[in-house]
This record gives structure tokens, sequence and C-alpha cells, in this order.
């Protein structure tokens, strides 16, 4: 072997070298493995014939040339390790790593299966999905979400008093949504339903954050985390459409009517299984794929500024007024959302300590645009709603609404002093993460006690 | 002298799989043995080498595996296929022709008589 004076030391500078080459993803831990020993093959000779070990070294090293040289070539042959492969590959990790990542894999097919049956528990009870939507629309997130939040628990090693409090807040939500008779047409039932899925999602959050329950970073972890499983929840729906259609095409053809298994079995149970698997999807690429949300909020903040400026622009031109119909409200709550996930998903991406450039100032451009509209309907809309009374439909609308104003006004008037170089960028940030209880408190107020307060309409 | 890139690479495919049909071997000591015989004339890098022998594999013409012979490293040994000795005949042929077409342009119809006796093995 090597000379006996230094051994460590070569030791040591051999470690070096093989940290500096794993970096590479061109090369493989194998590849490593086999250029090391030509490395060593190299220095026995250099020391052999007279060479001190660590000039041996050098001498070795400067011989294999320039690493780029070399994973070029590596390239070349490789080409598919330049496409970084998100899972299932299985092959040439470490094997720590790998034993984790499998018993990931087996955990969330677990939990993606549980959460798929879930769905077609009531079945056993003479609920079906098609009948009892009054029963079903409020206890969706119910029967899947709780999965999702196991899938993140187990992943994060959660205290046993952070599961009970997960389990205490799906029990909650389970009462909220069976202790109140709402009729199937009432309006209360139709808004339980979307803010107790919205509330619920926030449970998951707890799950999610729960190594760390008040740091931002991990809250802003999870507003990343929602943006990217929403993406790849859609793309999952995409390619399930495409299957849905061939298999209806192809039973069709044999005289076999696939329908009733479709609309039973394949979509509510896939969609619940999805909601899982998408989860596991963004757990398992962290840092291996560019997030796909930031990038597309780049596309769509100034394609939405124009529309938002014209908007404008339009309304003054004409002259006429916005025409509020029942619709209007939620139409401009969503615009706000959208303001507001366009905000914060340039934020998760953005590097903190960077200088304010061209694009903060189009979203300053984009939040207050979004500012004056929602003003307008609002100073429309309240006088409607002195006049006519309220409906849990217009009081939630408009809670919604002044929530999402708060939020997008401060975070314009920071906004500003960011782009005037007064405050830092995190002081956004920051502002974004502490006000996400609030949606979440929000939500379950809603849930809770809207109902009794307007009398279960 | 340098023997020109694309020289270097065409010829390099022979080369290896002639020096694996000798004997399994791995990466520095084929190395060590191109450089041997050719005089230190041939300088292959590790960019060279590697990725070619990983392009072998994958084609099917050379199996590796990792082994600890007696005494040494453990070490990527590789190994010739049958279809990888097919292969090595292939060229083998097609290196002949180019190399004894050369040889009649160069030296002429008249001498090379006595050159086409030089063994095979001397060509790789």
């Amino acid at each position: 072997m090597t000379a006996a004076d230094g051994p460590n030391e070569l030791e040591a500078q051999f470690a070096q070298w093989r940290q500096y080459v794993q970096r590479r993803r061109e090369l493989r831990p194998s590849d490593t493995e086999e250029l090391e020993d030509h490395l060593r093959g190299s220095v026995d000779e250099l020391v052999a014939v007279g060479l001190r070990p660590d000039e041996a070294f050098l001498v070795a090293v400067k011989r294999m040339g320039s690493l780029d040289d070399l994973s070029r070539e590596f390239a070349l042959e490789h080409s598919e390790r330049l496409w970084k492969q998100l899972v299932l590959s299985g092959d040439t990790v470490g094997s720590v790593a790998q034993t984790r990542s499998r018993r990931d894999l087996l955990i969330m097919v677990g939990c993606a299966a549980g959460a798929a049956l879930s769905v077609k528990v009531p079945e056993l009870f003479g609920m079906s999905l098609s009948k009892n939507a009054a029963f079903y629309g409020p206890n969706v997130g119910l029967f899947v979400l709780p999965w999702l939040a196991a899938f993140l628990a187990w992943r994060r090693r959660a205290s046993l008093a952070v599961i009970g409090v997960l389990v205490a807040l799906f029990a909650l939500g389970a009462v909220a949504a069976n202790v109140y008779a709402l009729a199937e047409n009432s309006q209360s039932v139709v808004l339980t339903a979307i803010h107790l899925v919205i509330a619920l999602w926030f449970v998951v959050g707890l799950a999610y954050v729960c190594d760390d329950l008040r740091s931002s970073r991990r809250r802003m972890d999870f507003i990343r985390f929602t943006g990217e499983w929403f993406v790849y929840f859609v793309l999952i729906a995409l390619g399930g459409v495409v299957l849905v259609a061939f298999m209806y095409g192809t039973f069709n053809a044999i005289g076999v009517e696939p329908e009733t298994f479709i609309r039973g079995w394949l979509l509510p149970c896939g969609a619940a299984g999805a909601v899982v698997v998408a989860a596991w999807l963004v757990e398992a690429k962290q840092g291996v794929v560019e997030n796909i949300a930031p990038v597309l909020t780049r596309l769509f903040t100034p394609l939405f500024t124009a529309v938002l400026l014209a908007f404008l622009a339009a309304f003054v031109v004409s002259n006429k007024g916005i025409d509020i119909e029942r619709q209007a409200l939620i139409l401009f709550n969503l615009l706000l959302v959208v303001v507001l996930g366009l905000l914060l998903y340039s934020i998760s991406a953005r590097e903190p300590l960077a200088p304010p450039g061209l694009f903060d100032n189009l979203q300053l451009a984009l939040v207050v645009s979004a500012l004056a509209i929602d003003v307008l309907v609002l100073v429309e809309i309240t006088g409607r709603i002195s006049e006519f009374g309220t409906t849990p439909n217009r009081a939630s609308a408009l809670g919604e609404n002044v929530i999402l104003l708060a939020n997008l006004a401060w975070s314009a008037w920071l906004l500003l002093g960011f782009v005037r170089r007064r405050r830092p960028f995190a002081a956004l940030e920051r502002w974004q993460t502490d006000y996400l209880p609030v949606y979440a408190v929000w939500a379950w107020l809603v849930v809770l006690v809207f109902p009794p307060l307007f009398n279960y309409r | 002298m340098r023997v020109a890139k694309d020289l270097v690479a065409a010829s390099a495919t022979p080369m290896v799989l002639g020096i694996l049909a000798e004997g399994d071997s791995y990466g520095y000591a084929i190395l060590r043995r191109i450089n041997e015989l050719s005089g230190g004339e041939l300088d292959w890098t590790e960019g060279l080498l590697y990725p070619l022998l990983h392009r072998l594999e994958r084609l099917g013409h050379v199996e590796s595996d990792w082994q600890a012979v007696a005494g040494e490293r453990r070490r990527k040994y590789y190994r010739i296929t049958t279809q990888g000795l097919d292969e090595l005949a292939e060229q083998r042929r097609q290196w002949t022709t180019v190399v004894d077409t050369l040889k009649e342009i160069w030296l002429g119809p008249g001498d090379s008589q006595p050159l086409t006796a030089i063994p095979l093995g001397g060509l790789a």
C-alpha cells in the first residue's frame, strides 16, 4: 500500500477528493469508487518511484485532469444522469437513503390505500356518493386528509403531543361536519364543505411543520409544499383523465359498460389516493427538481398585472360602475386569492438578501391594482348587504374579503418599504408566515360558529 | 509524437476488448497496459477509458463486478463476454482491412508481401 509516512494525511486527502467528486451529478458513487481506485493505483506507482505520498497524490490528481472534462466525458455516455431522476428508479443511491426512501414508499402506499378505501367505507352503511351529497360534501376532507397528515407526521417523527393535537382537531372537524343538521340545499352545507377542507388543510400544515412549530422558515416550507402539491395533484389528475378515457373507450368496444366502476371506484378512490401520492412526490423531490409553482408565478405576475391595470383603466374610461351580481364578491375574492398566491409563491422562491429589482416593482403594481379594484367592489357591496340583510354566504365572503384585503394592504406597505430600500425583504416573508393562522382560525370559525349563528340556513 | 484524438477514440474499443481478451482487468491496469504497449505514445485519459468501459458494458461486450483479489484493494474488474469476443473479431477484420490498405498505399504493392505476415496481435 502507500508509504508509511503520513498515511492518515493521505487518507484525509482522499476523503476530501471523494467529497469533491461526489458533488458531480454525472458521477455515481460507484464511478467515484472506481476513479478513487485509479487514483490510488497512480499514487502507489509514484510512491514506488520515490515520491512522498502527498506529492504523489498531487501529481496523480493533476494527471487525472480537470474534473470538468472528466464529468463531461461521463455525461456523454450517461446522459440520462443529467435528467434528475425523481423516485422509483431505485438504484445507485446510498444504501441508508435507499432503505429510508423505500420505507417512505411503503408508508405512502399504505396511507394512499387507506385514503382510497376510507372514501368507500360509508357505503358499507348505505351511503352513496351520488345520493348523499349532504353527507359526503362536508366529510370528504375527513376521509382523506387524516391519511395525509399521518404520512407527514410519520415522516417528521411527530411527538405524541402533536399526534394528540392532530387527532383532536380531526375529531373536532368530524363533529363540526356532522353534528349540525344542515339541509342538502342550505347555504351552510356548502360553506362547511369548502371551509372544513381549508381548515383541515391547515391541520395537515400542523403535521408538516410539527418538527418546528414556531419557525417562519418551516411555515414558508409548508406554503411551498402546498403549491407543489397542487401542481403534482393536477398532473396526476391529467394522467387519470387519460386513463379513464382509454378505459371507457376500450371496454365499450367490447360491449362492457365500465361507467359504474369508473364513477363509483376509480374516480373517488383515485382522487383520494392521489392526494397522498402527490404529497409523497413533493417530499421525495424536494431539492431534486426546480419548484414549478414559482416558475408559474414568474410567468403570470406580469400578465395579471397587465390585466388588472387594463381593467382599472377601462373602469375609469367607461365610467359605468361595477355590476354587482350574486357571484361578484366571490369572483373578486378569488381574484385576491390569486394575487395573494402570486405574491406568496414569488416570495417563496426569492433570495431574501437580493436587492429590490424590476420584478418587485411589478409585484407592487399587481398588489396595489388588486387592492384598488377590491376597494371599488367593497364600496358597492356593503351598501347591498346593509340593504338586504346578511346570509351565511355574504357574511363569509365579506369576512374573507376583509382578511385578504388586510393581508394585501399591509403586504403592499411592506413591499413599498422594500422597493424604497427602507425595509428588509424578510419583513414581508415574516408577515405572510405569521398571517397563516388567521386563515385557519377563520376557516374554523365558519365551520363551527356560522351554522348556529345563521340558524342552519 | 501525439496520436490524433479521433484516431485514439476510434482505436480505443478494439484495444480495450483486446486487453480484456487476455484476461480480466481493471481500469488502472488497462491504462498501464496501453501505455506500456504503445511505448508511452498513447496517452489515454480517465475521461476516455471509464466512459468507454461503461458503454461496452451497456452494449453487453463486457461484464463487471467488484472483487478483492488476495492482498489487494477491492476493485471493479471487467470481463469480456462472448458477444464482446465476437465484436473483437469483427473489429479485427475491419482494422486489418484498414491497415492493409494503408500499407498498400504507403509502401507500394511490391513491398507489401513481407508486411502482411505480421501477426494480427501486433496490430491491435
